[in-house]
């Protein structure tokens, strides 16, 4: 921060010119590294399904469409529009689950004085460390006793009882850091805690809302292990689970419309992050500083 | 406030009734409170606290779903630290773990050093680096990592040209656990983001102070930048290691569902997979769970005891 506005800075750079380039070309460097991947799997969408491995040519010399073509025949029998609907379905529930129920959770860290906060915020920190892999087991056992193994409500059911704590975490540091004359005023006004929640809390803690929102949506739709341990029906599979199944049935004889499937699983991804990038980034770095 | 400035003239009889309504808005603050967190108790209940008591029973049973767990004692623990599979996994894990997270935190940190420099371009760079960390989880990515380091792809032919003639990293047991440490550490751009909040937090009159001294950029970043960013480095650290021990995704879709070939592959997550899922082993399963949950809770401890030694908080500096 400060060192935008500081002079000493600004002249160092301008005295030295190969500092500069030197900067430059490192920067280039790596980000030639990290953008290579994504470029290759755009280039390789529109290869002839032969050219893709062998060729190295970042980008095909005669485009062809061939690969998303192939696409509209879907996979044994299944629409890849399927597969598509399926996760946006998932990641849609998720994130309506997360943003609710972590708004609720947050708002009484940060905004309720009640018996046993302090003890139930390092309950919920604790679970932040916890490894997922102990609870793998009994759960599937509870949502198999339940009779919801091949649905949903297995993947979504942590989302809306606030089981993320990294979102919980990310709106407490937010909540509090919001004026608290704003919630006194409310409270002088005769707001109770929901009128205060809804009208005055939530609007102002938009941007954690977005960047928990973002997250989990883009979380759900890479998901991999949820799908792969309790969806069992082709016609149930999320993108992540069609893609495999892609693999397995017919990823050598129609390799090129794979890759196509692949590029196209990225694109709502990679927009959402060319779209919201900040809310993210800044996101990220907050959540380390004050952890 | 108005309240307890009023109360000494008031009768006797009203003044007693003052705590009585703070008893009485301190319980319906105690109702509202629990009542907003009612989704998280209900899920830490149900999906984290029971679970875990659950499957601190099953690791002590032999249990297959179909018919009810039976009590086995310490079987499972003892069949697994004689498995040979389950000590490759430890060990194809571990080797995982240590050359993953160091030199993906040392890009992370270096490159950051380099963005903590304000120059044209930084923003757009920023992000750019931190996407992978984004999409690097996806099956999608782990196709295209499979085919950049499959037989004379991109990855073969340039380590042909340095002499070095292994073939494609995915079918090779010696080379495989390597293309998936490159995928972690690709993602480099999640722990940069979090140096470089870190960086603009060091005042820049420290930097100043020590340049008159004399100091040079080495010196300074050791003396200064290094202690300054110490509790970012830890929670990096700690983050991603724990995060490595778990590592599932990228190691069933880049190498091949089995984990393998040859078992190169079997991180710790997979194996339990594999026992649980796929062989109906609850029990066995479980115990595996248990026994990575105290590993990483050991490494936790011991990370937590060393930042005495190396973290430096502003509160001590002052």
């Amino acid at each position: 921060m400060t060192s935008t506005t500081s002079p000493v800075a600004d002249t160092a750079h301008e005295r030295r010119p190969i500092g500069s380039l030197v900067w430059h070309v490192g920067a280039l460097l790596v980000l030639a590294v990290v953008l290579y991947p994504v470029i290759w799997v755009l280039g390789a969408s529109f290869k002839p399904s032969k050219d893709i491995i062998a060729s190295l040519d970042l980008l095909p010399t005669k485009p062809v469409w061939a690969n998303f073509s192939g696409l509209a025949d879907g996979i044994s029998g299944i629409s890849i529009g399927s597969f598509f609907s399926n996760s946006l379905m998932y990641a849609g529930l998720a994130v309506v689950g997360v943003v609710l129920s972590s708004s609720l959770t947050a708002y009484a860290f940060a905004k309720i004085r009640f018996a046993g906060r302090n003890l139930l915020f390092t309950l919920m920190i604790g679970t932040l460390l916890l490894p997922y892999h102990v609870l793998l087991i009994p759960q599937y056992v509870l949502f198999r006793n339940l009779g919801y193994i091949d649905t949903l409500v297995p993947l979504v059911a942590g989302k809306f009882l606030a089981t993320e704590a990294f979102f919980v975490f990310l709106m407490v540091q937010f909540m509090r850091g919001l004026p608290r004359e704003l919630d006194e005023a409310a409270k002088l006004d005769g707001c109770g805690h929901l009128r205060t929640y809804w009208s005055i809390v939530l609007p102002l803690s938009r941007p954690a809302i977005i960047t928990s929102a973002i997250f989990t949506f883009i979380n759900a739709w890479n998901d991999f292990m949820g799908p792969l341990i309790y969806l069992n029906t082709p016609s149930k599979y999320t993108v992540s689970l069609g893609l495999m199944m892609f693999r397995d049935q017919e990823g050598i004889s129609n390799y090129g419309s794979m890759i196509a499937m692949s590029l196209v699983a990225l694109v709502p991804v990679v927009a959402f992050f060319m779209a919201f990038q900040r809310y993210l980034i800044d996101g990220m770095a907050t959540s380390g500083l004050k952890g | 406030m108005t309240l307890v400035k009023e109360a000494p003239v008031r009768p006797v009889k009203e003044r007693s009734a003052a705590p009585d309504a703070g008893r009485r808005g301190r319980r319906r603050e105690n109702l509202a409170g629990y009542l907003f967190m009612s989704p998280w108790i209900a899920g830490f209940l149900l999906l984290t606290a029971g679970p875990m008591i659950a499957s601190l029973y099953y690791a002590f049973t032999s249990y297959n779903l179909f018919t009810p767990p039976q009590w086995v004692g310490l079987d499972n623990f003892t069949t697994m630290f004689q498995d040979p599979r389950w000590q490759k996994s430890v060990e194809v894990t571990l080797k995982y773990v240590v050359v993953a997270t160091p030199l993906k935190l040392l890009l992370a940190l270096g490159v950051a050093l380099l963005l903590a420099q304000n120059r044209r371009g930084q923003a757009l760079y920023r992000a750019a680096f931190y996407m992978p960390s984004l999409i690097g989880a996806s099956v999608s990515v782990g196709f295209v990592w499979r085919a950049l380091f499959s037989d004379d792809a991109v990855v073969d032919r340039t380590q042909k040209i340095f002499g070095l003639d292994v073939g494609g990293w995915i079918g090779n047991p010696d080379y495989v656990l390597y293309a998936l440490v490159a995928l972690s550490i690709w993602q480099f751009g999640a722990p940069m983001v979090i140096f470089l909040a870190g960086l603009k937090q060091v005042p820049q009159e420290l930097y100043e102070a020590a340049e008159m001294d004399g100091a040079g950029p080495f010196r300074r970043f050791w003396n200064i930048t290094l202690p300054m960013i110490s509790p970012v480095l830890f929670f990096n650290v700690l983050l991603e290691s724990i995060h490595a021990f778990q590592v599932f995704g990228s190691a069933y879709v880049v190498s091949d569902t089995r984990c393998g070939p040859a078992d190169a592959t079997l991180v710790y997550t997979c194996y339990l997979y594999q026992k649980g899922f796929k062989e109906s082993q609850m029990g066995f399963a479980s115990a595996m769970a248990w026994t990575l949950v105290i590993a990483v809770a050991l490494v936790t401890a011991v990370l937590f005891w060393s930042q005495k030694k190396w973290v430096h908080y502003e509160e001590a500096a002052k």
